[in-house]
């Protein structure tokens, strides 16, 4: 069942036919070809294709396009300023935060979306007191970044890139 | 995935309306268990209606106390609500134990509530699942046990629940607000979960085309010293192996009232009423709660391959109690 | 022996070349390669583990509007090989595993092909099945030699005699589980027929491997197969030959009628599709004198293969190089059974064997009473073993010297079970690493002058997050006398001259080689004044020295390990890694791949086990929810250094291949730090938290 839809993605309008069924991972990836989201799973399970959804990280795989229709979407390719790298992709460079590089954009919107919140005041899990300010130290990134799994193995420099940003 | 129909409801009782007309219709929250289950041909909605963006993203204060969530509250605004945070940390602490902050971020209160089982036989259609197919025999009986239930199964299923939020709101007696074609009817949550017996394939008591508004915490002063505690195969992103939620009131060495509930041991929630009872009067003391699990965990029957689950939720209760009452202590 | 290259940009730690591309998620993956007016396709699974198809019936999806075709095995096109029954795809009614393609839907959208997929309906014979490795089981072969054409058996002296006379033995069984390589990007791959033959864009680990694999089962030329593959998200392995996806694709692409057919494989069928790592049961026996050095070593090992292809994990290899010892024993039987074909994984052989070994040393150590560190040290093997070649270089004695420095392990009380923090028992372990240099051939290399001063150096090389695209430049930059910026290097096609597959850790040795003797090529064909477009091109050189010199990579690991008390959760706060590798070429990237293989043997350690249903055939958590890699918080401190090492015969440019050593001994380090926090010695992995509950 075809439907309409329009979508800001990375700062441009994008008007498009998705199928009810389309995830919005597949109109980004198959309808509009934008690969910066990636496919890892496809079912939640491992944060490969998250993105900045309305402002907020969010995995695309297990939402269906059609119920986002007019929704602004930021992939890591989104975040480059005048061609100039984030200061999130740039330290993910400097300490190497990646190897093969197909988790890396999910982790990079995860991580921009993550200082946000931690920004607003969002605890975690092991935020040891609900009632305080939270104070963003490894324990607190291991755990906010758990939703993106990366099977090289790069998660010690993904925790050293996002220290050096959020210092 | 089989084609559907899409339809963003405008209202509540519309949405109701659309759903119970048609028996293959379903709500849409986030669909973050949904999808899911669409993809893997484990439901198979002709309908979907979308409730995500109806105005019940809300939590207020209730008249006599309480507070209540609306069920399209997000999974993290629910977990950093500052009421919450201060008088239901366990709840938050619920939360945040439940799959990632990019689910959180997409994830409804309604629909944390109404996930399924994570039984790998029932994601697997390849595989027989009373729940998923009834009649069909259950595979994880004598299968791969590791997720499933020690407490309350039945020979025709052995799933558990896998909700973090709803152990917590189980053990403070929260109520769940629900409106259907004839209106609005409140279920407490210790009611909501149904256990398997001969009809796993229902995991709660709603009727189709009831859609849960919200959910209702009742004024408990306690609860402010209350905490959740996730054991899990991973540190973090991973479903429970078992959990506790508990709320302690302690005076003068003893414990005057406890909410205690476990998760990942059974088919829904399990709130420990025997527990809880051996806890009320007692001295404050690691014998106390050993004594308290114990008698909650008499019951149980584990399978071949889970059997570890016992001891691990016995201690898991003890070290949440222990916690609890130094927190109380200091 | 070689000179060696006079390094310049080799030991520089630049930023990965291709990285810019990778953090904007702009670097084209297998999937993503822009291709027009493609169809889609998805597959349907067996759903028995071993019989016939009896029928299929496709009118319902055929019928539906926007399928383009059913495949099945009635009406794919013929194959020309059925040598690799793998890669036998559609060619019979056999059923010969539990999720093998038995039909598959070509379809507009992508939709649409699964939708179609799942109303193919397919009836089977069914016939009894056998999933379970088992030790007792009759059917126990010994393979004619294992993965690599190692030898199944070595014998020397007599290890019987020497345990009955050691004053101190070890012998216990150890287990490895099946396991999945799970790349993050899942395997894909996008096929296109035209009048020039098969264009393949695939997610491998070889372009070439994929060609010259390929080309005979399609009955082509390996000219007319042409594979490109600039980047690629992760293999371990998995992704080192094709698989039957690529033959499905190829097949689905034969009836497209030119147009491309795209196909990633879901994470779920990668399970039954892309290989794994076989479970083992290893029984070690060591005997030793009161001091600890060992008098006799045996490790007789026991694992599954699949009864359509033999797969031998070459389990024992480690064993072979580590210790000294005069009586010794390596043995490997297979259990062919009813399930998926396995393959590599991240360090064959030495992951799963060095598991046991590096466990059942620490037990020596403690039956000893010595210091594990100083078993290890007094059991270093002067020269190699089994062959007694001398050493190129071996330097596992300063690895383990030098951890214990820095670790902090001269303060360890062996007492295990009594150091408590808070709720949480705490211990530390060590254990060995040691990987092969391997050197594979064929792989060609060449250079051509830009006409801007800059050199194209082009092979067809991979890289699949090892850092090929940065540490190869680098060797050419050297090997050719100029900076980085002057080399313009091109890998991942079958365009570009051929190039082995990158496995065995040995794409440096191999591909650098190449590049080294064709830069050398270049100057003694045009001298120092070449013109612009002089090109050579030359191949990977023999190595002399190998049959004069065992030559492997050496290291040592610590581990750090939490036991909660009351709920068993383990978790690894620390790891050090320490290896002597020979010359690094860049830094930055071979930490990343140290401790990238560290953490990975930390999730074989805590998480990772495929759980095979022995009544179905069938790996029941088949997805990344219920298979369980690290994830963020699993990891703590993980660090890794190296000693600096010279060797100057392994190859031009000094260097041992990193990749794979670091998952070696891993696992180990952290279960003897599990027994040193709670007195429990787990000799199966994964090491849960049940493992400490009582």
């Amino acid at each position: 069942m075809d439907v309409r839809i329009q979508l800001h993605v990375d700062g441009e309008w994008r008007a498009l036919t998705v199928d009810t069924r389309t995830t919005l991972l597949d109109a980004l990836r198959d309808r509009l070809g934008v690969m910066s989201a990636k496919k890892g799973c496809d079912h939640g399970q491992c944060g490969a294709c998250t993105v900045l959804l309305d402002g907020r990280r969010a995995t695309t795989c297990l939402a269906l396009a059609v119920a986002y229709d007019g929704a602004e979407i930021t992939t890591a390719q989104g975040l480059t300023n005048g061609g100039m790298p984030h200061p999130v992709s740039q330290a993910f460079l400097d300490h190497d935060g990646f190897q093969c590089g197909y988790c890396t954009p999910g982790q990079v919107c995860s991580a921009v979306g993550m200082l946000d919140e931690v920004k607003a005041g969002q605890p975690s899990y092991v935020t040891r007191d609900l009632a305080r300010s939270v104070e963003l130290n490894d324990e607190e990134i291991r755990e906010r970044m758990s939703g993106n799994l990366c099977r090289c193995g790069a998660y010690v420099n993904i925790v050293a890139a996002i220290r050096e940003v959020a210092r | 995935m089989i084609p559907f129909e899409y339809l963003r409801a405008e209202d509540a009782a519309s949405a109701v309306a659309a759903v119970a007309s048609r028996p293959t219709a379903a709500f849409l929250g986030a669909g973050t268990n949904l999808v899911d289950h669409m993809k893997l041909g484990v439901a198979s909605p002709e309908l979907l209606v979308d409730v995500s963006r109806l105005p019940f993203d809300e939590v207020e204060p209730l008249p006599g106390g309480g507070v209540r969530i609306g069920a399209a509250v997000r999974n993290s605004d629910l977990a950093a609500d500052p009421i919450l945070r201060s008088r239901y940390p366990a709840v938050s602490r619920a939360l945040l134990a439940g799959a990632s902050a990019q689910l959180r971020n997409l994830a409804t209160t309604g629909g944390n509530l109404l996930q399924r089982t994570r039984c790998v036989y029932f994601q697997d259609v390849t595989t027989p699942c009373n729940k998923r197919e009834p009649g069909s025999g259950c595979s994880a009986i004598d299968g791969y046990t590791r997720y499933h239930a020690i407490l309350g199964a039945s020979s025709a299923c052995v799933a558990t629940h896998p909700s973090d939020l709803a152990v917590a709101l189980t053990a403070l007696d929260a109520t769940v607000v629900v409106l259907g074609v004839h209106g609005e009817r409140q279920i407490p949550l210790a009611d909501f979960y149904r256990l398997p017996g001969d009809d796993p394939h229902r995991d709660t008591v709603l009727e189709h085309g009831e859609l849960i508004i919200a959910v209702d915490l009742p004024d408990l002063p306690f609860a402010a010293r209350s905490t959740y505690r996730k054991v899990r195969d991973r540190a973090s992103y991973a479903f429970a192996l078992v959990s506790v939620a508990a709320a302690l009131d302690v005076a003068d060495g003893s414990v005057r009232d406890a909410r205690v509930a476990f998760g990942g041991v059974a088919h829904k929630p399990w709130r420990a009423t025997r527990a809880e009872e051996v806890l009320r009067g007692a001295p404050i003391s690691d014998e106390s709660f050993l004594q308290a699990a114990e008698a909650e965990l008499a019951g149980a029957r584990p399978l071949a391959g889970n059997e570890f689950k016992v001891p691990m939720a016995r201690n898991t209760l003890v070290a949440v109690l222990r916690e609890l009452a130094q927190e109380e202590a200091r | 022996m070689t000179g060696l290259l006079e390094p310049h940009a080799i030991g520089q730690s630049l930023t990965r070349l291709d990285g810019p591309a990778k953090v904007t998620g702009t670097a084209p993956y297998a999937f993503e390669q822009p291709v027009g007016d493609p169809l889609h396709l998805f597959p349907v699974q067996a759903t028995i583990a071993r019989g016939r198809v009896t029928a299929i019936d496709s009118s319902a999806a055929e019928a539906m509007p926007g399928v383009a075709g059913v495949l099945t095995h009635t009406n794919a096109p013929r194959l020309a090989s059925d040598e690799d029954r793998e890669l036998w795809v559609l060619q019979s009614d056999q059923v010969a595993f539990r999720g093998q393609f038995v039909a598959a839907v070509l379809a507009e959208t992508p939709e649409i092909a699964r939708h179609a997929a799942s109303l193919v309906r397919v009836e089977y014979a069914e016939e009894p099945h056998e999933a379970e490795l088992r030790a007792d089981s009759a059917k126990l072969y010994a393979p004619d030699e294992l993965l690599a054409g190692e030898p199944t058996n070595t014998f020397e002296g007599d290890v019987d005699g020497a345990l009955a006379a050691a004053a101190v033995t070890v012998d216990q069984t150890y287990t490895t589980p099946m396991e999945h390589n799970n790349p993050m990007e899942p395997h894909a791959t996008i096929a296109r027929w035209d009048e020039d033959g098969l264009t393949l864009y695939d997610s491998t680990q070889g372009a070439h491997t994929v060609r010259v694999t390929l080309a005979p089962v399609f009955g082509l030329d390996p000219r007319q197969v042409r594979v490109i593959a600039p980047y690629v998200g992760g293999g371990f392995g998995s992704k080192g030959m094709p698989h039957a996806h690529n033959v499905l694709a190829g097949l689905a692409a034969r009836m497209a009628g030119g147009r491309p057919v795209k196909f990633a494989l879901t994470r779920q069928q990668m399970y039954s599709i892309a290989g794994y790592r076989p479970p083992t049961i290893q029984r070690i026996q060591l005997g030793a004198g009161a001091d600890g050095r060992l008098t006799a070593l045996a490790q007789d090992v026991i694992e599954l293969s699949s009864k359509i292809k033999e797969y031998a994990e070459p389990t024992g290899k480690g064993t072979r190089v580590m210790y000294a010892a005069p009586h010794r024993r390596i043995t490997h039987r297979l259990d062919p059974l009813d399930v998926p074909v396995p393959t590599w994984m991240r360090a064959p052989g030495e992951c799963p064997g060095m598991f046991a070994l590096e466990v059942a040393m620490d037990e020596l150590a403690v039956a000893c009473g010595l210091d594990p560190i100083e078993v290890r040290v007094r059991n270093d093997a002067e020269v190699s073993p089994e062959s007694g070649l001398p050493w190129s270089s071996r330097n596992l004695v300063a690895c383990l010297r030098e951890g214990a420095r820095r670790f902090g392990w001269e303060r360890r009380d062996p007492t295990p079970g009594v150091r408590r923090d808070n709720g949480w028992l705490i211990g530390t372990g060590v254990a060995s690493s040691t990987y092969p240099v391997y050197r594979l051939p064929g792989s060609v290399a060449m250079i051509r002058l830009l006409g801007d001063g800059r050199y194209r150096v082009s092979i067809g090389a991979a890289d699949i997050g090892t850092g090929t695209w940065t540490a190869l430049t680098q060797v050419a930059a050297d090997a050719l006398g100029v900076p980085c910026e002057r080399v313009d290097l091109r890998i991942g096609d079958t365009a570009l001259p051929m190039a082995s597959v990158e496995g065995g850790s040995s794409g440096i040795t191999s591909w650098g080689s190449a590049i080294v003797a064709a830069a050398q090529a270049f100057r003694d064909q045009y001298g120092t004044e070449p013109a612009d477009g002089a090109e050579v091109v030359a191949e990977t050189p023999d190595n002399p020295d190998a049959a004069r010199f065992a030559m492997q990579a050496f290291g040592a690991q610590f581990a750090e390990v939490r036991v909660h008390v009351d709920t068993g959760e383990i978790r690894v706060p620390r790891m050090l890694g320490v290896f002597a590798a020979g010359r690094i070429i860049n830094p930055r990237t071979a930490r990343s791949q140290f401790i990238g293989g560290m953490t990975m043997g930390l999730s074989m350690a805590l998480h990772e086990q495929s759980v095979m249903d022995p009544r179905f055939g069938l790996v029941v958590n088949h997805d990344l929810a219920e298979y369980h890699i690290a994830a963020n918080a699993d990891v703590g401190d993980v660090d890794a250094i190296w000693i600096d090492e010279h060797d100057p015969y392994v190859n031009p440019m000094g260097s041992k291949g990193i990749g794979e050593i670091g998952i070696v001994g891993a696992a180990a380090a952290v279960a003897n730090a599990a027994y040193h926090a709670t007195g429990i010695r787990v000799r199966d992995l994964p090491i849960t938290a049940d493992r400490f509950l009582s």
